[in-house]
């Protein structure tokens, strides 16, 4: 719930800083200098091929390079060099075609398939399908056979069979992004459907597009010359297809000429993926981090030695958690030292940010990934277990110390039937057979308050409520009677309704088993219903530790007393004054 | 009668599928007045508070506004008054656009509904940002860059860049933290003293509820179950589920809440 969630960047970032970051990329740099340099050649051709692409001298035929033919002749006596240049232009304006003529079909239908919904989706959807399960190849050879032997009709009939490719992938997007609050609040803001497209959503969509797009370019410069190879082509017409066709008839001649055409496609489409290739990287990354292997290295050690009293379950001294950040460990707790005796609940309280949730997992092991335990002790039963090996702390998991999750139904997994993902855990911890495990989970589902705990056995999570569910992830918890149970924020996703009966369970197990229970809570009516102690945690320190009755009655902290100031459970209803705006409007 | 109810809900019935959601609600608001409507998830509160917003199904029933139906009229073809009635959304991280700079959020409305320029517009923004006690050089930063209360306090500018006569707020406070939580209200009930902009309170949260509100609906099963002056359903509720709503939520003091417990239990039991 709180601390170390990093903002969702990607989609926020402007175009100009995906490009830059792109460009600093090694591999992104070297795919958009190469591109640069195909399509300057493209654009320049005329300037810099040394001749035009139809000039022939009989003599140079099969001629080896040298002599005026940079790069030799080929079968009719050509210069490879110039074909090859304006080879790029006739080649890059057939993947435009087919580009372009993919990226508007396809992303127009799927914006309006997306955003609409409904019978237009479903017809869309069809014709993608259709479209999808025809073979490019043999439809480009039909028409080709109809429609002759222009390679650019063939590139405007292979975009339309690549659109569904772009349909499908803004269909998608456009599907994620329309039930966003922000595309509601521009509703209600009274904008047009039309304006809501082009404001909110092509602004999401462009991105992964953009990708889309490198990646086609790709794949039709690879069939476009695939064509030609084939024959299909216009043989007046210079491009790296029919050059290698060319070169291909006479191999036996010229092995090397064959070299140039290929090498021609092979770094373009190479260099298309690869760009797409990096902008994604950009786009997965979000905001960069160091990661935690260049960190210092850190080994906490013990403060202090193991308390004396056997009363004491948990001691923790001095505790400090941190995370990578850009210069250095950025401190999330900051030195918590916290004691819980057997049988004893303690509320750890705090608003988001606190490091209330980042101390509880501390105390399990499961730090979000980077997160590392820099110094203090977490004495759990005579023993330090701060950085523990995780080998060693998997044996107390589940056993010795369990958890229950804010999330129920995130915590389910929705595979699998309620049975099993309480039995499981219990084979594996306590070494019990599967019907024992059974006879088992069914006493506990009772015991957690379900009606017919075989029904719940066999259902699958998403058959009951989430108020169902978190009593079975408490069942699921206690089922090997742990000392310890870490709750964090057990109540929150719930309705208060059900959150007094999650609670009143809760009360009666502890009481029951007479276990210890951390309780993280920012709701300070569930620390004063449940809770025998409090403290209460602010920027990754406890301000305040009391019983909660002194706590309540006689809080010391200022920030305490802040909070409990802000609670609104007294308040005097206000009264209703009418024809108030006539007064302000007069 | 538009005199002294600016809306009014008649029989308002919504179906998605078999699923009936909205049964016969009935539901006034009056000018400058908080309407507060609670209840559980699926009680169907946040369906009414779209249906009036012109941003959710009506499959029968009326809904008055200043004595016109605005019942499954889009907002973008609503006039006059209805037209400005605008919304704050639960979630302050997804309700404003994130590439989006805040004057760029703040002026859509009014260019959507041609209420000035673009520079008029733009010449507002200080304005609506002052309003929400926001410095005016937020205009030119992304909402990323703006803490959860300071995002739900850009979402309360650009309700109101509008001028709107009805907010309906939609689980405004419940993402913010506890002390910013009660800043925000405060701010709604300035906002509210200073301009007399009603407000349909739509939330699962009882005591902020009563915090804000003039009269109380509370929402059950699609149905209003109890629907009074705030003191009224809030201190002395008369319906069964009104008293096991308020007796469930914990108060922040270990003596009374051990009493509340009891009286829950017994009323579990009697029932």
């Amino acid at each position: 719930m709180s601390a170390a969630t990093p903002a969702p960047a990607p989609a926020a970032s402007s175009r100009e800083s995906i490009a830059l970051s792109v460009l600093t990329n090694p591999l992104g740099l070297i795919a958009a200098i190469l591109l640069v340099l195909v399509i300057a050649t493209a654009v320049f051709a005329p300037l810099i091929a040394p001749f035009a692409p139809g000039d022939l001298q009989i003599f140079k035929i099969n001629a080896p390079p040298g002599d005026g033919y940079l790069l030799g002749g080929d079968g009719s006596g050509r210069d490879i060099f110039s074909r090859l240049v304006y080879g790029a232009r006739n080649t890059l304006i057939g993947a435009l075609i087919a580009l372009s003529v993919a990226a508007a079909i396809g992303v127009t239908a799927g914006l309006f398939a997306g955003y609409f919904g409904g019978r237009r989706e479903v017809v869309m959807s069809w014709i993608a399908d259709g479209l999808m399960a025809l073979p490019a190849l043999i439809v480009l050879l039909a028409f080709y056979q109809s429609l002759g032997s222009s390679i650019q009709v063939s590139m405007v009939i292979f975009g339309i069979m690549l659109s569904p490719g772009f349909y499908r992938l803004t269909r998608n997007l456009v599907n994620g992004v329309k039930h966003e609050l922000y595309v509601d609040a521009a509703r209600v803001s009274g904008l047009s459907d039309m304006r809501i497209i082009a404001r909110h959503i092509l602004l999401v969509i462009r991105a992964p597009v953009i990708i889309q797009t490198s990646i086609v370019a790709g794949i039709s410069i690879v069939i476009q010359a695939g064509l030609e190879f084939l024959g299909l082509g216009d043989p007046s017409v210079p491009t790296w297809g029919g050059m290698l066709q060319d070169a291909f008839a006479n191999m036996f001649v010229v092995p090397t000429a064959i070299l140039w055409p290929g090498l021609a496609i092979s770094i373009t489409v190479a260099s298309f993926v690869l760009l797409a290739n990096a902008i994604r990287d950009r786009l997965q990354q979000g905001n960069r981090t160091a990661p935690a292997s260049k960190m210092p290295k850190v080994v906490a050690k013990p403060v202090g030695a193991a308390p004396t009293d056997n009363d004491l379950l948990l001691d923790i001294r001095e505790l400090v958690v941190g995370y990578p950040g850009k210069t250095g460990w950025t401190e999330v707790v900051k030195g918590v030292s916290l004691q819980l005796r057997k049988g004893e609940v303690l509320g750890l309280v705090g608003e988001s940010g606190s490091g209330k949730t980042q101390t509880a997992f501390s105390v399990l092991g499961l730090l979000s990934t980077g997160g590392r335990i820099l110094s203090g002790s977490i004495w759990f039963d005579g023993r330090d277990i701060a950085n523990l090996p995780e080998d060693e702390m998997q044996k107390l998991r589940g056993k010795r110390i369990a958890y229950v999750p804010q999330e129920p139904m995130s915590n389910l997994d929705p595979a699998f039937r309620i049975g099993f993902q309480l039995t499981e855990p219990m084979m594996t911890v306590l070494g019990i057979s599967r019907s024992e495990a059974k006879a088992r989970a069914l006493k506990l589902l009772a015991k957690v308050g379900m009606p017919d705990p075989m029904r719940t056995y066999k259902a699958y999570p998403h058959q009951i409520s989430g108020g169902m569910a978190q009593r079975v992830l408490i069942a699921r918890a206690i089922s090997c009677s742990p000392d310890l149970l870490i709750a964090d924020e057990p109540t929150t996703a719930l309705d208060v309704t059900v959150q007094a009966e999650v609670l009143e369970l809760l009360r009666d197990l502890q009481a029951e088993m007479g276990m210890s229970v951390i309780l993280v809570t920012h709701n300070f009516g569930v620390v004063a219903d449940i809770c025998h102690r409090v403290s209460v945690m602010k920027d990754g320190k406890v301000v305040e530790t009391a019983d909660v009755r002194t706590l309540f009655a006689d809080p010391q902290h200022d920030y305490t007393k802040m909070l409990l100031g802000a609670v609104l459970d007294d308040v005097t209803p206000r009264t209703y004054r009418p024809r108030m705006l006539k007064e302000v409007s007069a | 009668m538009s005199d002294d109810v600016i809306v009014q809900c008649i029989d308002v019935n919504t179906k998605f599928g078999a699923l009936h959601v909205l049964k016969n609600v009935n539901l006034t608001v009056r000018p400058g007045e908080t309407v507060g409507l609670v209840g559980e998830s699926g009680s169907g509160k946040t369906t009414l508070g779209r249906a009036i917003l012109g941003i959710g199904p009506v499959s029968s029933g009326r809904i008055l506004f200043e004595g016109h139906d605005i019942a499954g009229v889009a907002p973008r073809d609503r006039k006059g008054n209805a037209a400005s009635i605008q919304a704050v959304f639960q979630d302050p991280y997804t309700s404003l656009n994130p590439s989006m700079t805040i004057e760029d959020i703040l002026v859509e409305p009014i260019v959507a509904r041609r209420q000035a320029s673009l520079e008029e517009a733009r010449a507002r923004v200080r304005t609506l940002l002052d309003q929400v006690n926001l410095p005016s050089d937020a205009a030119y930063r992304y909402p990323r860059e703006f803490s959860g209360g300071q995002r739900q306090r850009v979402a309360i500018a650009r309700a109101l860049a509008l001028s709107p006569h009805l907010i309906v707020c939609d689980e405004p406070v419940s993402a913010l933290d506890l002390s910013t939580q009660q800043r925000v209200l405060d701010l709604f009930v300035e906002i509210q003293e200073r301009t007399g902009v009603a407000y349909l309170f739509v939330s699962h949260d009882l005591s902020v509820v009563r915090h804000i509100s003039h009269r109380v609906a509370v929402m059950r099963g699609g149905e209003i179950v109890e629907f009074g002056d705030c003191d009224q359903v809030t201190a002395h509720p008369q319906h069964d589920y009104t008293k096991r709503l308020l007796l469930a939520a914990p108060v922040a003091d270990p003596v009374r809440q051990a009493d509340r417990r009891a009286a829950l239990r017994a009323l579990n039991t009697g029932a």
